[in-house]
C-alpha cells in the first residue's frame, strides 16, 4: 500500500466513520519498500490538491519522512521546483507500507497489511 | 445443469451475511483462480467511463474481482477492494491483459457494505457485477449509498463542479438472448452454477454438458435487475442517475451522490 492510498482509507467501523479521530489511521510496525517507478508530474500535481495535507503530514511523520511543510505548497512552487515534486513523488508514490498495522485512533482496531495489502474485514463484534 | 431459484429472503429464518457467506464468499475464494482466468476483457463501456477522467483523478473500484480495469488508465489513481482475499492477490498483479503488471495495484480486502475510504474523498468510483451479489434489497441499497457517501459532492453555482460520479453494472433479468435464457418472468434471486474441472485447474462454459464424476459444481448466488431497478435504488437512497442504459445482458447507472440526506 502506497502512502498516498492511505490518505482515502478510514476505519471501516461504522461508528468511527464521524468521528475525526478515525483518520487518518496511524502506521504502526510498518515495513517500507523504495519502488523505482517514473514521475508523472501532471498526475501528481493533480492529485495534490485532493490530498488532506494535515493527514498527510502526521503519516509522514510516523513514517520517519522529514517534516512537510504546514502547507500544501502552490501548483507554481512545485511546478519551479522539480526537487520538491520529486520528494513528494518518492514519499507518497515510491513508498509503500509491505508489512505492518494501520491502527484507528477511535475504536483502536488494528488493521493487518500483509505482502502490501491491507485487510479491513471486521470481526463480527465489530460489524 | 440448469440455474436455481434461490430461496432468500421469503424465508422467515433468513440470514443474508451467513447467506453471501455460503453462496458469495466462499465461492469466489475457492474458484478465484479459474474465475480470474477467464476475465480478462474489460467491459467497453468501463473502459470509456475510465478514459474519460482527467489525468489524476482518485478513484475506487468496489468489488474489483481480479482487478482487470485497474489498469485501464495508468494516469488515475484507481485504489481497489474485495470481499475475497484471493481475488485481491491476483488483482494486485495484473495489469489488464492477463499479465503481471510493473507497477503493482493497490488493492485491499474490504466488505463493500463497509468500506474503509475516507467520505467525500473520490472523484470517481465504479462497482462492477457486484451489487447483484447481495441477498436483500435493503441491502443491495445500503451498498450503493456506501460507494455515493465516498464520492466527492459538487461546488460552484450549480453543485456540480468537480462533482464525483460513480458507474454500476449489475445483471440484468431480461437475458432473452443469453443460453441463460432468462426474461421478465423468471425468478429474480438465482443460483448459478460454475464448475472447475478436477485437476486441470480449467472450468467449463455454464452450458458445457460434458461433466465427469469428480468436477466440482459451485453455486453462485446473484439477484437478477429488472428494468428500472438499479435506477429506482440509487434514488432511493439520495443519489442522481445521470445517464443509464442496458448492455448485453447487464443494467448499468452513471450516478451521483446527491444532496446531503
Ligand atoms: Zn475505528
Amino acid at each position: 500500500m502506497k502512502v498516498i492510498s492511505l490518505n482515502f482509507l478510514t476505519c471501516a467501523v461504522k461508528s468511527c466513520k464521524s468521528s475525526g479521530a478515525a483518520f487518518p489511521l496511524h502506521p504502526k510496525d510498518a515495513e517500507l519498500v523504495q519502488d523505482d517507478i517514473e514521475l508523472n508530474a501532471q498526475m501528481l500535481l493533480n492529485i495534490l490538491p485532493r490530498l488532506d495535507w494535515a493527514a498527510l503530514r502526521t503519516n509522514a511523520t510516523e513514517l520517519g519522512f522529514p517534516e512537510l511543510p504546514a502547507e500544501l505548497p502552490t501548483r507554481e512552487a512545485l511546478e519551479a521546483d522539480e526537487k520538491k515534486l520529486k520528494d513528494l513523488h518518492h514519499l507518497l508514490v515510491e513508498t509503500q507500507i509491505m508489512e505492518g498495522k494501520l491502527v484507528c485512533r477511535n475504536c483502536g482496531h488494528e488493521y493487518a497489511i500483509r505482502e502490501g495489502i491491507a485487510n479491513f474485514l471486521l470481526p463480527s463484534h465489530l460489524v | 445443469m440448469t440455474a436455481g431459484t434461490a430461496e432468500t429472503s421469503s424465508s422467515s429464518s433468513f440470514d443474508p451475511e451467513t447467506y453471501e457467506s455460503t453462496h458469495v464468499h466462499s465461492v469466489y475464494e475457492a474458484i478465484a483462480p479459474h474465475f480470474s482466468s477467464t476475465r480478462h476483457k474489460p467491459w467497453p463501456l468501463v473502459a470509456d467511463f475510465l478514459a474519460s477522467l482527467p489525468p489524476g483523478s482518485v478513484g475506487l473500484d468496489v468489488g474489483c474481482g481480479n482487478g482487470k480495469y485497474l489498469a485501464v488508465n495508468p494516469s488515475l489513481w484507481l485504489m481497489g477492494s474485495d470481499r475475497s482475499a484471493n481475488l485481491v492477490s491476483l488483482a494486485r498483479e495484473n495489469d489488464g491483459r492477463g499479465r503481471r503488471r510493473q507497477r503493482l495495484n493497490e488493492v485491499t480486502v474490504a466488505d463493500s457494505l463497509a468500506l474503509p475510504y475516507r467520505a467525500s474523498s473520490a472523484d470517481f468510483a465504479i462497482s462492477i457485477a457486484v451489487l447483484h451479489h447481495l441477498s436483500t434489497r435493503s441491502r443491495r441499497r445500503a451498498a450503493v449509498r456506501a460507494i455515493l457517501d465516498c464520492l466527492r459532492p459538487g461546488s460552484g453555482e450549480d453543485g456540480r463542479n468537480g462533482e464525483g460520479k460513480a458507474m454500476l453494472y449489475v445483471w440484468a433479468l431480461e437475458q432473452g438472448s443469453s443460453r441463460r435464457g432468462w426474461d421478465e418472468d423468471a425468478s429474480q434471486d438465482q443460483l448459478v452454477p460454475w464448475v472447475t474441472k478436477a485437476g486441470t485447474g480449467k472450468t467449463h462454459k455454464e452450458s458445457d454438458s460434458r461433466k465427469p464424476e469428480n468436477d466440482t459444481t459451485w453455486h453462485r448466488y446473484y439477484h437478477l435487475y429488472r428494468k428500472g431497478e438499479l435506477e429506482e435504488d440509487v434514488q432511493a437512497v439520495g443519489g442522481v442517475v445521470l445517464h443509464s442504459g442496458y448492455e448485453k445482458d447487464n443494467w448499468w447507472a452513471i450516478c451521483t451522490r446527491g444532496l446531503e440526506m
